[in-house]
């Protein structure tokens, strides 16, 4: 925390967690992974649903406003990407993407209003509104479905620059540019004046007024701010993992499975909407084959995924009292534990020194 | 003394006139009216539930009371609520803390240089030089406020965490962070020992004296009123029983009556 920053508001240990990431997107893992199976299905919805987590983490985790309309917002973003490029000739891909999350941004604004009047449990009620009122919208009206009548339309190819990112690889590296962009622009917000404004109305409200910050720009805000990623994750979770477009497919399950991301991978961190997602989409996976390979299928698959749905109930709660801060704080204890085990190692022979010194 | 002030005390700069305020049917403040003047320590008295908080709290525009006005340097605060009124230049702090729990104390009192800072959330999304520079500038106020309050050694710990005197203290400095011309302090030595009232009396002082900073301060230690007040407003049921001078409040027959209570025979 007292470290100096090296670039602009980044300290060495940032720039050097930067790097190590991104060389592993773009030269460790393309080099590793030989089959599509970990693209199309780890990690693509990985990051994608990160991304939402991030939204999620900007209202509920910053903002302290309850929201359960994740997955709205993300159906918002992905059929305003889709409708923008059918329908505006030539539009650059990541010019449609960036308008879907302000389409959707637009619908953070109105269902965020009740957070002006309503808090905690009753607020996340109000906004179970934009949950079904975005899907409602899109089945009722044909015009953002392009009238097709088959339920599923196929998303279109991204293209930029006149090439087209179709193989699982390429989309993957379009999904992580996106998301660390994204990503350090929330970082940014988070730990500056804006992010400060949001903690400050989470934290207390009247005092937060009573320094100068406006609640209703505030919330809203952080509603606007929090919906444009969701937008733009819903975008990308159609386009490249999806691959298809249906209203069904973001059901109010998704934004449960997104508020669970944030509360396990920690609330009011960037690092946990990562840890979080990973988690909340791994735990199957795993299970699944723990229960394939361990038991070689003599556990059948309805009782793996109630067994999920236990484990998930459980962990929240434990989460929840006894540590509100989620994965993302263990992970840091963890790694506070064994600096300190580290530090005292290196300590402990001066002592000795010294205290030999003294007795002869 | 009082030659020495580098702010002399001069015109009034609050002035309330006849606010009424009341919850339902329990009346809270009955048209109660005093002025501040400008660079003046100002304490507030008065037994439990005399209505002190209220009178704050009318001021910072958290209650809206139904009758009277507050008018700050000549004019009347034509909207009644803490954004606004903070903005014009009043800061506050609570009497039951309302400190940002989960940040730490550095970001507390950074939260304080609020209306110092412009910068829109796109020009802090993408760090541009704006918002860089006043995230700098602002940094360094607000270290040195920490360190004018000598908490440098725990200005990373979430203040949740801290002791109840410290968190005061954090509040304090939040509450100087704005540089606002007057500030109202709401029990800011609540709870501390005579240890640590000597040392919040002593920032308060030093404030006051350096940066002309009004106070109005609502305390329960006489000795402590008496000390540092330059004058001094006691309110009982509501209404302003006695406005003076410390030592003219201290020997008011009424002051005495309402804290010793009285014989009624």
């Amino acid at each position: 925390m007292s470290a100096k920053p090296v670039f602009m508001t980044y300290t060495k240990g940032d720039v050097v967690n930067f790097v190590v990431l991104m060389a592993l997107a773009f030269l460790v893992i393309p080099s590793i992974v030989e089959t599509d199976y970990w693209y199309t299905s780890i990690l693509i919805p990985w990051l994608c649903l990160a991304l939402a987590a991030i939204g999620q983490q900007i209202v509920m985790g910053y903002t302290g406003q309850l929201s359960l309309g994740a997955a709205g917002f993300m159906a918002a973003g992905a059929f305003a990407c889709f409708n923008f490029i059918l329908r505006v000739p030539d539009i650059p891909f990541f010019v449609a993407l960036g308008l879907s999350g302000l389409v959707a941004a637009g619908f953070g604004i109105l269902f965020g209003l009740p957070s002006l009047r309503v808090r905690g449990i009753y607020l996340m009620v109000a906004t179970l509104a934009s949950q079904f009122f975005i899907i409602w919208m899109i089945d009722k009206f044909g015009w953002f479905k392009n009238y097709d009548t088959s339920g599923i339309i196929t998303a279109q190819d991204i293209v930029i620059f006149g090439h087209a990112f179709t193989s699982p690889m390429e989309m993957f590296f379009v999904v992580v540019v996106v998301v660390t962009v994204l990503t350090l622009l929330a970082m940014n917000m988070a730990r500056g004046s804006t992010g400060r404004n949001w903690m400050a109305v989470r934290d207390m409200d009247i005092a937060a007024e009573s320094m100068g910050i406006s609640l209703l720009r505030t919330k809203l805000q952080a509603f606007a701010i929090s919906a444009f990623y969701c937008g733009v994750a819903g975008a990308l979770f159609a386009f490249t993992y999806l691959k298809s477009l249906e209203p069904v497919a973001f059901d109010i399950k998704l934004s449960f499975e997104i508020l669970f991301m944030v509360i396990l991978g920690g609330l009011g961190t960037i690092n946990g909407a990562f840890i979080g997602a990973a988690f909340i989409l791994l735990f199957p996976v795993v299970l699944n084959s723990v229960g394939n390979n361990l038991f070689h299928g003599a556990i059948d698959a309805t009782i793996i995924s109630s067994i999920e749905q236990v484990v998930f109930g459980v962990l929240i709660i434990v989460f929840m009292i006894y540590e509100p801060l989620g994965m993302a704080k263990l992970w840091d204890n963890i790694k506070q534990r064994f600096l300190r085990s580290r530090s005292l190692r290196n300590e402990v022979p001066r002592d000795h020194k010294g205290l030999s010194k003294q007795e002869s | 003394m009082q030659a020495e002030r580098s702010f002399p005390i001069g015109a009034p700069i609050l002035e309330l006139s006849n606010i009424s305020l009341s919850f339902g049917g329990v009346r809270a403040i009955t048209g109660t009216s005093f002025k501040v003047l400008q660079h003046e320590i100002r304490a507030i008295i008065g037994p439990n539930g005399a209505g002190k908080s209220s009178m704050l709290n009318c001021i910072n525009g958290i209650y809206k009371p139904q009758e009277g006005t507050v008018a700050f340097k000549g004019q009347v605060l034509e909207k009644i609520n803490p954004n606004f009124i903070a903005r014009k230049g009043i800061s506050r702090t609570f009497q039951n803390l309302a400190l940002f729990k989960r940040m730490s104390v550095l970001d507390n009192i950074l939260v304080g240089r609020r209306l110092h800072m412009n910068a829109n959330f796109l020009e802090v999304a993408f760090q541009l030089p704006k918002a860089r520079r006043e995230e700098k500038e602002n940094r360094e106020k607000s270290e040195e406020i920490v360190e004018f309050l000598e908490i440098e050694d725990i200005r990373d710990t979430a203040v949740g965490k801290l002791p109840y005197g410290l968190q005061k203290k954090v509040e304090l400095g939040r509450a100087l962070a704005t540089e606002a011309e007057v500030l109202l302090l709401d029990e800011p030595m609540a709870g501390m020992n005579v240890e640590e009232k000597r040392e919040m009396c002593r920032f308060i002082l030093k404030v006051n004296d350096e940066l002309g900073t009004t106070m109005v301060l609502i305390e329960h230690d006489m000795g402590v009123v008496m000390d540092i007040s330059d004058s001094v407003v006691v309110l009982d049921y509501g209404k302003v029983i006695a406005d003076g001078p410390p030592e003219d409040v201290r020997s008011n027959q009424n002051v005495i009556d309402a804290y010793l209570g009285v014989a009624h025979d």
